[in-house]
């Protein structure tokens, strides 16, 4: 390897991505439809609440009809003040994030500062857009991009669809196979003072919907203790709640639900 | 038919090495010390926005004197480098040593072919699991690299920091009595240095991941006092 050396009138700046393209380690965009070839990860949520935003995503990818994998992660933290949580032809997306996160720390580093949230919620769009050559072959990636504006003392939630296209949201969204299912869980649950306790019990409510809904959504695996990622994204930064907490959660809603049910409402 | 006049390898070389030697000296000095819990990079700088010491990579720091953009130069490139090397291999194979090995390379070589050599001193710094894997390379402006233990000064007037350094040294002290060390080589005993004249960064130990970090005037404040 050489020191990348680039003349002041050409060089790729705080860009990670063309910084690759000058260095060669940009991929090729192959022909045809490969949609088959890669599993695909799925639902995921992301909900405001007082002191920030909580993301969770469960960890199923599917291929087809098969279970691909049990335990694939699908909620990232983007840096210290922000999360992505990924929907879509997992390779990739988790690809795309490993590299959307070398871009931010990149900027960071080489700037001196660090990008605003929106400055991160459009590096994420145009990183989707330049995707698109391959969405059109069948890996399509539909992230959700979540975090804490430190200017604006606020969470704040975006999504995206596979052209690249970026939609503010205002207090909630859900995305995936399960998206719709964990959608309306949350709409008809969610307040503009929840705390963080209430925030995490509706995020698992909602995941849990959707895998009862969802076949492509796997809810909480008790037999291999492999239960949904769940963080929250606050002034003090990213942090993951702990498995513990989330296999509490669920348990004492399967506990809930099987006694208001009793194993017989459909 | 104009000749150019001769001049001996010898003469040119030295009269490159006073030139870039002359723009170091000229700038203020750096010091940079391991302690127990990491490494303490401290530099004489009252600019709180122009860095001479900053975060390359999770455990690698970089420090400069000397010609501010050609250190900056320097520094961007070995970013670059580094979240390049780590995006394509992994962040573990990204290393102090690798790099510091880059830099002297270019270095030797703008100092031999170029009509003016870089007026820089850089030290690139690693942290390890224990005080003993620290790493400390200094790259001089003609590719000159050395491996220094415990602490590496640099800039004008190194030598005699570096011997005051000598004489303070402690193996295992903490933070505080580092720094407070490091401030009173860089100041000498006829100057006091204030948090405000000072830019100090840490490369944390401890740190999961990313172990660089600025301290604040407050911060240094109170380490000093």
């Amino acid at each position: 390897m050489t020191l990348p050396f680039f003349p002041p009138t050409d060089s790729p700046g705080p860009d990670f991505a063309r910084l690759l393209g000058r260095v060669g380690l940009q991929p090729v965009v192959p022909q045809g439809d490969g949609a088959s070839l890669a599993p695909h990860a799925t639902t995921i949520v992301a909900l405001r609440y007082v002191d920030g935003v909580v993301m969770a995503g469960d960890r199923r990818a599917t291929a087809g009809t098969d279970i691909a994998h049990r335990g694939v992660e699908k909620v990232f933290p983007a840096d210290r003040h922000s999360g992505v949580a990924i929907a879509g032809s997992a390779g990739m997306a988790i690809e795309m994030v490993k590299l959307f996160q070398v871009q931010l720390e990149h900027y960071e580093k080489i700037n001196g500062n660090a990008l605003s949230l929106e400055g991160k919620a459009n590096q994420l769009a145009q990183m989707i857009r330049s995707h698109l050559p391959m969405a059109m072959q069948g890996f399509v990636i539909v992230p959700l991009f979540a975090g804490y504006d430190t200017r604006r003392h606020v969470g704040r939630i975006f999504t995206y669809d596979a052209t690249g296209g970026r939609y503010e949201e205002t207090d909630f969204n859900a995305t995936g196979s399960g998206g719709r299912d964990a959608r309306l869980t949350i709409k008809l649950g969610w307040n503009p003072d929840m705390e963080r306790a209430a925030a995490i019990e509706l995020a698992v409510q909602a995941l849990y919907e959707a895998a009862d809904e969802d076949s492509a959504t796997g809810g909480p695996d008790v037999v291999r203790g492999i239960y949904p990622t769940v963080a929250t994204i606050t002034e003090s930064g990213y942090t993951a709640v702990t498995v513990e907490e989330v296999a509490e959660r669920f348990a004492a809603l399967v506990q809930r639900r099987s006694e208001s049910a009793g194993g017989n409402v459909p | 038919m104009s000749m150019p006049f001769y001049v001996a390898p010898e003469q040119f070389m030295k009269d490159k090495a006073d030139y870039a030697r002359k723009g170091i000296a000229r700038g203020r000095a750096l010091v940079a010390a391991v302690y127990d819990a990491g490494i303490v990079l401290a530099a004489e700088n009252p600019s709180t926005n122009l860095h001479k010491v900053s975060e390359i990579y999770d455990r690698i720091a970089f420090a400069g004197v000397g010609r501010y953009n050609e250190f900056d130069q320097l520094r961007v490139a070995g970013v670059q480098h580094a979240d390049s090397k780590g995006y394509q291999y992994s962040r573990e194979d990204v290393d102090a040593r690798a790099l510091a090995n880059l830099y002297a390379q270019h270095l030797g070589l703008v100092f031999t072919h170029e009509a003016k050599p870089f007026e820089v001193e850089i030290l690139v710094a690693e942290v390890a699991p224990s005080p003993d894997g620290d790493q400390l390379f200094r790259v001089l402006y003609d590719g000159t690299v050395s491996d220094e233990t415990n602490f590496s000064a640099l800039g004008g007037d190194s030598e005699t920091i570096g011997e005051r350094m000598t004489a303070a040294f402690e193996a295992g002290w903490t933070l505080a009595a580092a720094l407070k060390a490091s401030v009173g080589a860089l100041a000498g005993p006829e100057r006091t240095l204030a948090a405000a004249d000072l830019e100090v960064a840490v490369l944390d130990r401890a740190a999961p991941r990313r172990a660089f970090r600025r301290l604040t005037d407050g911060e240094v404040e109170s380490l000093l006092a």
